[in-house]
């Protein structure tokens, strides 16, 4: 049963995030990625962590979606069809090969994992795993370290962008 | 609703954090009430910084582990503090004359820089892989900011804007690491992975490999090291100089302790896997970094190859990863600190507002004219490229012993041949100062500040060099 | 044979129950709409001393149907510079996050029909504020993307000045309701209603509530904050250029928000369905408080006239987001002493 939610959304969130590196126009791109978010907070639903999958939808599909939305409409950017610079990379053939190569490689190996099986064995989960209330209390025990300094880096990152994007004063 | 039991919090050790946080702070505000002339920020700051170091020594009876293993001072994470706090003083000590040569006038700049600090000393302490990546972030994220400072200047914008979308990519690698090391292991923290790799608890091998070599490309850039490096140069040359200074020191130290710090606690057992790996990473290092060097002209980029280089040099001692290699790295930061503030606060000496004189022509008969200045250079580059009697020399010598003693011996004699063709472009430096007629004339202002940072690092490059055991006493303390 | 058929359906009661919950919410939503506009247009007549639609059956009440079928069967124009895909979605996403937004809204304490508990709610999800407040985010992407699919300028400053307004407002909204979090301990609206059962929250949070509806009616893009369609300077922001049933679904969406705004602050300051004493139905107490907090939006619209642009932010960034987290602070500290 929750293979046949899986898959499919899985399937969308691949397909979406394909959407967004080939999509030619920004806008396009910026909904695929929306998209992906949300297939992305479906598969948090499915793995019962309800309370992340809403705030992935809020922070991320939310909030910052929204100002790369606002980004693209106040460059109004327009996708310019055939991108003649993007076309030229194909032409290094040798690179393409080696990383078409590694690529597949690396998915055999990842099949490899997948199917010897190891992951079979789905771990029960505690009776109030998920919950906003299991996550506060694990953030604000086990991670309160990082939660707190997560704070300095937003103020460093606020304070750089002040000082980069500010008026002139002198 | 029965509330959650505060854990145990630790803020002892946390001192120098807070500290620096606190007095970063304090700029900001600070800022708001003074008018153009910002010396009052830099005394705040010196300030910080030195009581930042004082209080790293708040604990003793090291190793001390705290926030359930996230954090941990012990004599590496006490040494590196120091090292960031000389660093970063030395770096507002040059800026101060920079800054009001330029027209830099911004307060956060000061705020920034002990802002940088604080992730430098968090990415030193950290034990848990989310601290490690804020620590990262938080270094960082002021980098981007500093190396983008100079607002009007176009190399400046470029800089910051290729070290900032670059760095954005380098932290995606390192995070995609992390995920993928935390879900073969199930832990963040470096001293369960070691112990889930070490019981067989591990989930899938493969994807355990593929998230250490995600995280060697995510900390390899970091480090600027090649095939990471592209960045290095355009950014070191577009930076203001006492940022580039900045950034050739303090957040690379903290990133190599890191570096060392997973590297050696938590995948040790990995290491027939990923030894190999930055074996190779090592050398072409080394060569790309000192072959490079050779060609450049403009002094910026020359010191950038050569940091380059030197990273080389540093990545054989996190593949040696025994107790000799980590006090050679504590050691060889220390040094490297005194060496590439003593060249810069030099380069930033010989440039006048609007014209840096940043070529190497440009050094041409700096001898006739400065003699003592060119002395100061020559001592510098004779010590980055190691010889003796400088605290080059030593340093160097620690990190090859520390692994001649693995047995790495062809990655040593690799590792010294660089070194020798490493002294050819800092020669050449020397030859235009001592060899050459002048090609203009010299319009030096020989700036209080500046030159006590130039007095301060050739004091710490002679006496390293010449007298290193104390220190290194210190170093090897564990 | 209805025993068997019963006995059929038994492992699927609870799929059978919860589409049928959705259908009826969603229907009633649809179906509030049209009323909404006639009940707007009257009270409107009279707060401005004239009748309003009169004509069409009694107290003109056949207004609305004859509005909406006029608005189905007219042609659908779409001007050939439009992004088309995204022209076509817009609406559909404004019109869908309005609903899902209420699916998570209950109005009533669970009721027994055939020893089957049915809660009077689509969906009881213990973060349902948090689901209210993702979906509503979401919402603004229908403003955004129609501004900017129809490849107007006025269209587009239309959806930019309405998601900037959004996302400023989102944050005072946010804010005071996690007051009311702070004090109940949850973020279940149903457990918030239960915690109100001897008093409404707005008798100790009267600056939440105050705030928390402001910040609702910009949320809601209703006069006086109704900038993104500011005839005066826009024509009519991001639906200039639609027609027929996609405009009206903007509309719709408009007044869907509107009914979960009214819902929201009743469950969250005015009690929910507790009825204080007053003999009636919880769901008439509930109905009776959402009706009247919708007077109040078209009480407003008709008393206040427009914000300039600039006020509006300077209004939402100083002076509600600074009350907002001066009364989170003085909660948090009254509840935790």
């Amino acid at each position: 049963m929750e293979l046949l939610i899986f898959y499919p959304l899985a399937g969308l969130c691949v397909a979406f995030a394909l959407g967004v590196v080939i999509n030619n126009s920004p806008v396009g791109s910026a909904m695929s990625l929306i998209a992906m978010m949300l297939g992305l907070a479906g598969i948090f639903v499915l793995q019962q962590a309800h309370f992340i999958a809403v705030l992935q939808i809020i922070i991320y599909a939310g909030a910052i979606m929204v100002l790369f939305m606002f980004v693209i409409m106040l460059l109004n950017l327009k996708g310019s069809g055939e991108d003649a610079s993007w076309r030229s990379r194909d032409k290094n053939l040798l690179m393409t090969v080696l990383s078409g190569f590694l690529v597949a490689g690396l998915l055999y190996k990842i099949l490899c994992v997948l199917n010897s099986g190891e992951f079979d064995s789905p771990a029960s989960l505690p009776e109030n795993f998920g919950t906003a209330r299991e996550v506060g209390t694990i953030l604000f025990t086990e991670f309160v370290l990082p939660f707190e300094v997560a704070s300095i880096l937003l103020l460093v990152a606020m304070i750089g962008a002040v000082v980069l994007a500010k008026n002139k004063v002198d | 609703m029965e509330p959650i039991t505060a854990p145990a919090i630790d803020l002892v050790s946390l001192a120098p954090v807070l500290v620096l946080s606190v007095f970063g702070i304090m700029v900001l505000v600070t800022d708001l009430f003074i008018g153009k002339d910002k010396s009052v920020l830099v005394f705040i700051s010196l300030t910080g910084l030195l009581m930042g170091a004082i209080s790293s020594l708040a604990k003793y009876n090291l190793p001390v582990h705290s926030f359930n293993g996230a954090y941990i001072v012990d004599h590496l994470s006490v040494f590196f503090t120091f090292i960031f706090c000389i660093s970063s003083a030395l770096a507002i000590l040059v800026s101060v004359d920079f800054n009001k040569r330029e027209g830099i006038k911004v307060g956060e700049y000061y705020s920034l820089i002990l802002f940088c600090t604080v992730g430098m000393v968090l990415l030193a302490s950290a034990t848990d892989m989310i601290m490690i990546f804020l620590g990262i972030e938080i270094v960082s994220i002021s980098l981007y900011v500093l190396a983008g400072i100079r607002r009007n200047d176009p190399k400046s914008n470029e800089a910051a804007l290729k070290y900032f979308l670059l760095g954005a990519f380098a932290t995606g690698f390192l995070l995609y690491g992390m995920t993928l090391l935390y879900g073969s292991t199930g832990s963040t923290k470096l001293v369960m992975i070691a112990s889930a790799i070490r019981n067989g608890g591990v989930a899938s091998e493969p994807l355990l490999l593929m998230g250490v070599v995600l995280l060697i490309i995510g900390l390899g850039f970091k480090v600027a090291a090649v095939p990471f490096h592209m960045w290095a140069p355009d950014v070191y040359q577009g930076a203001p100089t006492p940022v580039t200074a900045f950034m050739a020191v303090g957040p690379k130290a903290a990133s190599l302790a890191a570096f060392y710090r997973i590297f050696s606690e938590a995948i040790p057992q990995l290491s027939p896997s990923w030894e190999i790996l930055l074996c190779v990473v090592s050398v072409i290092t080394m060569f790309v970094g000192n072959l490079g060097a050779i060609m450049q002209t403009n002094i910026k980029r020359l010191l950038a190859f050569s940091s380059v280089a030197h990273v080389g040099y540093l990545i054989i001692a996190i593949i040696a990863k025994n107790s000799l290699s980590s006090s050679a790295l504590m050691f060889y930061m220390l040094t490297y600190a005194f060496m590439i503030f003593g060249t810069f606060g030099i380069v930033i000496l010989l440039g006048r507002k609007g014209d840096e004189n940043l070529e190497i022509e440009n050094y041409s008969g700096l001898a006739y004219k400065h003699p003592v200045l060119a002395l100061s250079m020559t001592i510098f580059l004779l010590s980055l490229g190691g010889l003796p009697p400088l605290a080059g020399f030593v340093a160097k010598f620690f990190v090859f012993s520390a692994a001649l003693k693995e047995g790495f011996l062809i990655l040593v004699i690799i590792a010294v041949l660089n070194s020798a063709v490493s002294l050819y472009y800092y020669l050449k430096v020397i030859v235009f100062m001592y060899m050459k007629d002048p090609v203009k004339e010299f319009d030096i202002t020989l700036s209080p500040m500046t030159l006590f940072v130039i007095a301060i690092s050739i004091f710490g490059t002679i006496q390293l060099g010449i007298f290193p055991d104390s220190i290194i006493a210190l170093a090897q303390a564990n | 044979m209805i025993d068997d058929a019963i006995e059929f359906l038994e492992p699927y009661t609870y799929l059978i129950i919860g589409s049928v919950k959705a259908l009826v919410i969603a229907g009633a939503l649809l179906g509030i709409v049209p009323l909404l506009v006639w009940l707007e247009r009257r009270l409107m007549g009279r707060f401005q001393v004239r009748l309003g639609p009169n004509r069409v059956g009694p107290f003109g009440l056949g207004q609305p149907i004859s509005d909406s079928i006029k608005l189905l069967f007219k042609e659908s124009i779409i001007q050939g510079s439009a992004d088309k895909f995204l022209f076509h979605l817009a609406p559909a996403i404004v019109v869908f996050t309005a609903i899902v937004t209420f699916a998570v809204i209950p109005f009533g304490d669970p009721i027994t029909v055939m020893d089957q508990e049915i809660g009077l709610w689509a969906a009881n999800v213990d973060i349902g504020l948090l689901f209210v407040f993702a979906i509503s985010g979401m919402g603004i992407y229908g403003m955004v993307l129609a501004g900017f699919s129809s490849n107007n300028k006025y269209s587009l400053m239309g959806g930019l000045r309405s998601s900037a307004q959004m996302i400023s407002y989102e944050l005072t909204l946010g804010l005071a309701a996690l007051s009311v979090i702070v004090l109940t301990g949850s973020l279940s609206l149903i457990d918030m209603v239960n915690s109100q059962d001897s008093y409404p929250n707005i008798l100790i949070q009267p600056l939440a509530f105050l705030l928390f509806f402001i910040a609702g009616v910009a949320e809601t893009n209703r006069a006086p904050f109704d900038l993104p369609e500011a005839e005066q300077e826009l024509v009519a922001g991001f639906h200039t250029e639609y027609t027929g049933m996609k405009f009206a679904m903007f509309f719709m969406g408009e007044y869907i928000n509107m009914v979960t705004m009214s819902a929201l602050v009743t469950l969250l300051f005015l009690g929910g369905w507790n009825s204080y004493g007053i003999p009636v139905w919880p769901i008439i107490a509930f109905a009776g408080k959402v009706g009247f907090l919708l007077c109040v939006f078209i009480w407003l619209r008709s008393t206040y006239p427009r914000i300039r642009y600039d006020r509006l932010m300077t209004f939402g960034w100083k002076v509600l987001v600074p009350l907002s987290l001066l009364n989170l602070l003085v909660t948090s500290v009254f509840v935790v002493l």
